[in-house]
């Protein structure tokens, strides 16, 4: 337990040090995930606010939470895991007795934790532009969102985690992610509230572990009501069913794992 | 009893069969076809501990694949591999903190932080405590004459200091096996030297098995008493490099910068003559005519630069295999 507190304790460190040292590209991710403030725009104009059965007051609070959580839950596991596949990074990983995707959950960890100022500057300026939440709900309720949220990141991690092992049977399977990256953009809640889908979409996105990494973590943080237990229920469900997946998938993709590049 | 042993070793790929052209780009698109290409075939050798040996081969003649079946990065094809008392393919943990492999130009140091960095990652994977992982990095950072290098980060580093910080790296955890491929590639005479000392006084000091794989003469003359030689995927000599010396001896290069230009033709006397490129001449002597031809040489052109080496391995072995002399 001690082994592995330090394990996880230098390698947070040294990914964060990693990570600073792009602290300005990792600014302009930041910038690059406003699109639930353009949607909170969007809604905003023309009383679209009242077609989603939502006040202006949740509705700016729903999209800023989105924000928040999008933030957090920005994954990038399948580009790095099949960069290092082909320039032949990934094997001195492999003969070490740790398993490389601890690194890769510790890198994208050390990148929130080097969005934060950013995110918190970002979140500030919506907040005194008058976009911000009026009787924002209190620190219980946040820090249960902000908990959900990493839950959420674990899940979206594990996701895509499941579908980058197809790295291991196709060179490009990155653009599979792409692919996954539509469903998650509309069925997850960060163009719109699920609540205010109509019932046959809502019903197809709760089939689907999208609306678990943003509509679930979203409306928690933002104070709306929800159904806490069954929530997590889904995300534990995911989980369930993708970690297992995904050792399988590794085992078998190593056996076609052909060291490329080293 | 032997540490490393390999028995009817062999590893084919799957890789598509296209046709050049649109015609093939189509067919190959509704219809692929595959086939396996052996890279590895009935490889079999032992290795005892303490031994320091070298694997030579020309490009792709299968030294890379056989390392990497040795480390349990691929799975064998065919046969069977012990390295340790483990099977690598399972690759336990037990059997990692056993054995390392360097790799030449790959890196497993983080690119933009100091090596030191890297270095305490790998401390805390190997479960190595603070204070032991610091007493080692001192002593192994002693030997292979590093100090502020462990500091700067690795981008800002020479070729030579990076690979010594990769082998400070690699051998933290005190492995008994050390696969190295192409330990040296890419670094001059200098830091070839250093590299090639620190590896022989790890190996007096440890006790430490070694498989290394050299396109360099140097390495494996300075470092084996033994060789395994590899053409075509197959293991063609296993026996002492003194053996093995005595087929290769017989050729040294010499390059030459003439001072004009001259035709082919000029050169008629010279049948070690291998290339004529601009002013750049290249010729492979035997080592009793060595003497007699430069001598020619020097006295027919005039000659503004000259170096006598050890020719490329591969070219050597290239050439026995052409003439037959290994087989």
């Amino acid at each position: 337990m001690k082994r592995s507190l330090r394990l996880a304790r230098v390698l947070l460190s040294v990914q964060y040090a990693y990570m600073l040292e792009y602290r300005a590209e990792i600014a302009l991710w930041a910038l690059s995930g406003l699109l639930p403030l353009i949607m909170l725009a969007l809604w905003s104009g023309a009383g679209a606010a009242a077609d989603l059965s939502l006040s202006p007051a949740e509705l700016r609070r729903y999209f800023l939470a989105a924000f928040v959580v999008r933030q957090f839950t920005v994954v990038w596991v399948i580009h790095i895991f099949e960069e290092d596949a082909l320039q032949g990074r990934l094997s001195p990983y492999l003969l070490q007795p740790l398993h490389p995707f601890w690194r890769y959950l510790a890198a994208h960890i050390a990148e929130q934790a080097t969005r934060v100022p950013f995110v918190l500057a970002i979140v500030l300026a919506v907040w005194l532009l008058g976009a911000g939440a009026s009787g924002w709900p209190p620190p219980s309720t946040w820090l249960l969102g902000l908990l959900v949220t990493i839950l959420a990141f674990l899940l979206r991690f594990l996701l895509q985690s499941v579908i980058t092992m197809a790295c291991f049977w196709s060179e490009r399977a990155a653009a599979l992610e792409r692919l996954l990256l539509i469903p998650y953009l509309f069925l997850s809640g960060l163009v719109a509230p699920l609540e205010a889908f109509p019932p046959g979409l809502r019903r197809l996105a709760l089939a689907t572990p999208f609306p678990s990494m943003v509509d679930f973590p979203a409306r928690l943080l933002s104070g709306a009501e929800v159904d806490l237990l069954g929530g997590l229920f889904t995300m534990a469900a995911w989980t369930v069913l993708l970690l297992p997946l995904f050792l399988l998938l590794w085992r078998a993709g190593l056996r076609r794992y052909a060291a490329m590049g080293a | 009893m032997a540490i490393v042993e390999a028995r009817g070793l062999g590893k084919s790929f799957r890789v598509a069969d296209k046709q050049p052209g649109l015609g093939g780009t189509l067919r190959h698109f509704f219809a692929r076809r595959l086939k396996d290409i052996p890279a590895v075939r009935d490889v079999s050798f032992s290795i005892e501990p303490g031994e320091v040996v070298g694997f030579l081969g020309a490009n792709g003649a299968g030294k890379t694949t056989t390392l990497k079946m040795l480390t349990g990065l691929i799975e064998p094809s065919a046969g069977a591999v012990e390295v340790a008392g483990f099977r690598p393919f399972r690759r336990q943990a037990s059997f990692l903190r056993t054995i390392t492999l360097v790799m030449g130009q790959k890196q497993q140091l983080i690119w933009d932080l100091p090596p030191l960095d890297s270095l305490r990652v790998n401390a805390a994977v190997y479960g190595i405590p603070e204070a032991e992982a610091r007493r080692r990095i001192e002593e192994l950072a002693e030997m292979l004459e590093l100090g502020e290098e462990l500091r700067r980060p690795v981008r800002k580093l020479s070729l030579g200091q990076r690979m010594k910080a990769e082998l400070l790296a690699a051998l933290l955890h005190r492995p008994s096996v050390l696969f190295l491929d192409e330990p040296t590639l890419g670094l001059d005479v200098n830091a070839q030297v250093r590299v090639r000392e620190f590896l022989a006084d790890y190996n007096r000091r440890t006790g430490a098995t070694v498989l290394l794989t050299s396109h360099y003469m140097g390495d494996i003359t300075a470092l084996c008493q033994r060789v395994l030689l590899i053409h075509q995927g197959r293991l063609f000599y296993d026996g002492s490099l003194q053996e093995l010396t005595q087929r290769l001896a017989p050729y040294r290069e010499v390059c030459c910068d003439l001072a004009g230009p001259y035709p082919p033709e000029a050169f008629a006397g010279f049948d070690e003559l291998e290339s004529l490129i601009g002013q750049r001449l290249r010729l492979l002597v035997s080592r009793e005519q060595l003497t007699a031809t430069l001598s020619r040489l020097l006295s027919s052109f005039p000659v503004l630069d000259l170096e006598v080496n050890d020719p490329p391995v591969e070219e050597i072995i290239g050439r026995l295999f052409r003439e037959g002399t290994v087989g």
